[in-house]
């Protein structure tokens, strides 16, 4: 092939020059934007830059939202296209690209860094911690993943997107059947984010056993700490699978090894077994800090302490344990034997019993509480009856006789959507309407806030439930099309309706957004929902260094018996604080790393080892730099409380 | 605004189990022979109990999200500090143990049950036919009749049949919804699907796993019919069809769709399916490719592959 032919879109289609057009276009604006308001040096200075947890954190959140909507987007049109039999508005190749898309954008490139937001944001403010452990790797988690995403989304115009699942099985992602790039793109983007995602799981593991605020034991962490914690040992024990997985199959797309293709002794399903022992723990990583984020909403809103503290924790741990024994069900069908499905079915339906424990721990909360309709509440409390029905689905699909006829149909689907979406995506929208006003001094629209997440829910229902039914008829997965015979078009369409109504709830979040930037009072004080735990407990904005004074904590809800029971959370003085300076080096080191990336995806040798030698050249100027921070001195410290306090007034 | 979610809730519910038992069944749940009865058997059974845990659920939900709502308390009510009582949570652990240890026993009976011989069928020998999946069709090979086919499946009703499952080219997933549930074709190994029918009928099967463009009309007829009305099918293709020549079958192995058709012979004698052709089955000094003892070999495969 041509140098330049690599580089060339290999199965264009209107839809796809559109948007090629439309990122350009936007692209400029952006640019142009910046320069005009002569913001480039605020953006190195304030962002690019930046250490502060917060700040990383609100870039992951950017990156998720942008990543939703492309996501969001890819979802849509694989709707429509299905919504009537014969449908002729993508053709099977373009599907096939928009559903591995869509499946690695949203888990890997939404879920992930949404999730990552949170701990960013909160892990420190809620042990009571200046910042996380090692605030310039944690910069560099976030642009080697943000680089990450960014070679990803890049696939799409430039050499043709993966097409291959997002499970991307071999040897059908190999090169006999995957001629395009797409798949070098998907082994050696998500390998550059998911290196960040490995150093943000030690960073906050660290974070959380050396940093917490005096007092604070590990059964008197909040319980999102302690979902976080146990999500981080998790992504440190299964990200390295990923890793070295990646590794292995790019050797083989680029070098010619035979790991998983099918001569020389290569073994496909090692590929499957391996992406499933991170795949399925990967699962858990998601759902246990949104479970997390729903027990610090539903007390707060319930008015009442958390109903079975202790176990939550066990329960969290004991999930954490068995994700990775259950891999194997994501093929039953693999001909492993009556002997070894029933193990892996049984071990995959225990993990139904804590998560039992955890909703009905979650109604108790409820139980003699004072319930207040908020819209995050809303969110949690119609998160608890869909979560459920998934993960029923879940328990049945376990079953591995019966798997063989789920196996691979529109039914495993609309189980996993069942679980992930009011599992994780509920999740975040609430933690996201709770901890907005934190974040940026004022409250999102209620109204508005109400109607996304009950035409969000409509919208869910009818675009999934219908699923279950069209997979026990037997409608497999990733068909691009089917003929009028099978029956499957009227319950389509209605997913298709449901599809663009939670598209709706979708742009009412934008609006809201915009609405409530416009229109919501800015003087709501530092704990405008009357909440329980650290992080409220500062002010707001909070300022860099978290905490003028380190709070002392006493129990599992600070904050809440500081304003009830009278615990004292500060003792002492002021003192100066220490913080880390700012730095340009991971930004620069990541930007390498792109060019690594983008030239191993198309060969480029030459490109290749210069952009090697440049990472190495920044990771030894790093070890020789001498960096220790900067004070805060006291008066500085000082001068920002008053004029915050002020603010609250 | 809490009433609506309850209707809606209870709506969905109501349609689930309507559709599920009302409308014409589906597929999966109109079994045709034994295997595909286990499992929507089973499908059936779950169904049931795991609505049953929703309905209790989203009462309980109900029951407290109207009773406790700020709107119905005193201004002056101060909920409780409550940590958790032993015996509640012991109730909220036992009955989902209880409910995981049932449904474990019924799933490794049924696994167990889908993975051999169906039952009823045990004293006959069972017809052995070779399924392979090229880029996008099927091949199923008839050794004991000598025949061939593509894209089409002939069965005699009444008779255990044992499918020898593996693939030229992607991993693909071999399932006729109405007889029995899927399993994987792969180019390294040979998988077993026991399967029969119990009844004459036209079914529908395809590929289940995404095995790239073509693989939404990678599918497959089934037709199962009496003993005698297979046997004149069988001395018909034998009087009419063309021998399977190497060539031929090179050429019907190039990606693309066909149509149906049948030949004489078969391609396992110069194309012989992957048995023990991985790793380490190479090593261990047995022999090669043997089609009459599949069932030893079997039993080897299932222990190999669990250990993976």
């Amino acid at each position: 092939m041509d140098f330049f032919d690599r580089f060339a879109v290999p199965h264009p289609s209107f839809l796809i020059y559109a948007s090629m057009v439309g990122i350009g276009l936007t692209m400029l604006a952006i640019v142009v934007g910046i320069t005009y308001f002569k913001k480039w040096g605020y953006l190195w200075r304030e962002w690019i830059t930046t250490v502060d947890h917060k700040r990383i954190g609100i870039m992951y959140l950017l990156t998720a939202l942008l990543m939703l909507f492309r996501g969001g987007v890819d979802g849509i049109m694989m709707r429509y296209q299905l919504s009537m039999p014969e449908n002729t508005f993508l053709d099977s190749q373009h599907y096939n690209e928009v559903f591995t898309t869509h499946g690695v954008v949203m888990i890997l490139f939404m879920a992930m860094p949404f999730i990552i937001f949170f701990f960013n944001y909160l892990v420190p403010l809620q042990i009571g911690a200046r910042d996380v452990a090692f605030p310039r790797l944690n910069a560099l988690s976030f642009w080697l993943f943000f680089m990450g995403m960014g070679l990803f989304n890049l696939s799409f115009i430039i050499g043709g997107s993966p097409d291959a699942g997002w499970t991307s099985y071999f040897p059908l992602a190999g090169n006999e059947f995957s001629t395009s790039v797409g798949t070098n793109y998907y082994m050696i983007a998500i390998q550059i984010a998911g290196i960040g995602t490995l150093m943000t799981g030690i960073n906050f593991i660290t974070t959380i056993l050396k940093m917490r605020a005096p007092g604070m034991t590990l059964m008197k962490m909040p319980m999102f700490t302690w979902s976080a914690f146990i999500a981080n040992v998790i992504i440190v024990f299964a990200f390295p699978v990923l890793t070295v997985l990646l590794a292995m199959g790019t050797m083989d797309r680029l070098f010619g090894t035979n790991f998983f293709t099918t001569d020389n002794g290569g073994m496909d399903m090692l590929w499957a077994n391996l992406f499933w022992v991170w795949g399925h723990p990967e699962v858990y990583i998601l759902i246990l800090p949104a479970f997390g984020l729903y027990s610090e909403i539903i007390p707060t809103f319930a008015r009442r302490n958390l109903y079975g503290y202790k176990s939550m924790v066990a329960s969290m741990v004991i999930i954490s344990v068995l994700s990775f024994l259950v891999w194997a069900h994501h093929f039953f069908t693999m001909g492993q034997g009556p002997f070894a499905n029933s193990i892996f079915s049984i071990t995959t339906m225990a993990i139904a019993i804590p998560t039992g424990v955890k909703i009905f721990n979650w109604l108790f909360t409820l139980w003699k509480g004072k319930i207040e309709f908020t819209t995050p509440m809303l969110y949690s409390v119609l998160f608890i009856p869909l979560f459920t029905l998934g993960g029923v689905t879940g328990v049945m699909l376990a079953m591995s006789a019966a798997d063989y006829q789920y196996h691979n149909t529109m039914f495993l689907v609309a189980h996993f959507h069942n679980v992930i979406i009011p599992g994780v995506v509920y999740a975040m929208l609430a933690g996201l309407t709770f901890y907005w006003p934190k974040i940026f001094g004022f409250m999102l629209n209620e109204r508005l806030g109400k109607w996304t997440a009950w035409i969000l829910s409509v919208g869910f229902v009818l675009a999934f439930i219908p699923m279950y039914i069209t997979g026990l008829d037997g409608q497999a997965r990733r068909m691009y099309t089917y003929s009028e015979s099978t029956g499957f078009s009227l319950l389509n369409m209605v997913s298709f309706v449901g599809a663009a109504v939670m598209a709706i709830a979708f742009v009412l979040l934008v609006y809201n957004i915009y609405y409530s930037i416009r229109y919501s009072p800015r003087n709501i004080g530092s704990d405008p929902w009357d909440a329980r735990s650290l992080e409220w407990a500062t002010h707001t904005p909070v300022p860099e260094y978290n905490f003028a004074i380190t709070p002392q904590v006493a129990s599992t809800q600070a904050f809440w018996d500081s304003k009830k029971n009278g615990h004292e959370l500060y003792k002492g003085d002021i003192e100066k604080i220490h913080m880390p300076n700012n730095s340009g080096l991971p930004f620069i080191m990541s930007c390498i790393f792109f060019v690594f990336g983008f030239a191993l995806v198309f060969s480029i040798w030459p490109v290749v080892i210069v952009s090697l030698i440049g990472i190495l050249a920044c990771l030894a100027y790093r070890s020789f730099e001498k960096d220790h921070g900067r004070y805060i001195s006291v008066e500085e410290i000082k001068e920002t409380e008053t004029r915050l306090r002020g603010a609250k007034k | 605004m809490k009433l609506k979610m309850k209707w809606i809730l209870l709506t969905m519910v109501i349609t689930i189990s309507t559709v599920l038992t009302a409308c014409e069944p589906l597929l999966v749940l109109d079994p045709k022979g034994p295997q595909a009865k286990t499992q929507a058997d089973d499908i059936m059974l779950s169904i049931w109990l795991m609505l049953g845990i929703v309905i209790v659920v989203l009462a309980i939900l109900v029951f407290v999200l109207l009773k406790y709502r700020a709107s119905k308390q005193p201004k002056d009510y101060e909920p409780p500090h409550i940590e958790g009582s032993p015996i509640v949570e012991a109730i909220c652990i036992g009955i989902p143990i209880i409910i995981v240890i049932f449904l474990s026993i019924v799933s490794v009976k049924s696994n167990y049950e889908v993975e051999a011989t169906p039952v009823g069928y045990e004293d006959q020998e069972p017809l052995v036919i070779y399924a392979s999946s090229s880029n996008w069709k099927w091949h199923f090979s008839y050794p004991e009749e000598d025949i061939e086919t593509v894209n089409y499946l002939y069965i005699p009703e009444d008779r255990a049949i044992e499918f020898k499952l593996y693939s030229y080219g992607p991993i693909t997933s071999f399932w006729i919804p109405q007889l029995g549930g899927q399993k994987y074709a792969m180019s390294d190994m040979i998988t077993t699907l026991h399967l029969a029918a119990d009844q004459p009928g036209e079914f529908m099967g395809r590929n289940a796993n995404f095995s790239g463009a073509g693989f939404a009309e990678n599918t497959f007829e089934v037709t199962a019919m009496s003993p005698a009305e297979y046997e004149e099918w069988v001395e018909e293709v034998h009087e009419t069809a063309s021998p399977l020549t190497e060539e031929k079958f090179e050429e019907l192995l190039e990606p693309g769709h066909l149509g149906r058709s049948t030949y004489t012979g078969t391609h396992l004698e110069f194309a012989p399916p992957p048995e023990h052709d991985h790793g380490s089955a190479n090593t261990d000094g047995e022999e090669d490719s043997d089609l009459e003892g599949h069932e030893e070999h079997d039993a080897h495969n299932a222990e190999e592959h669990s250990n993976h």
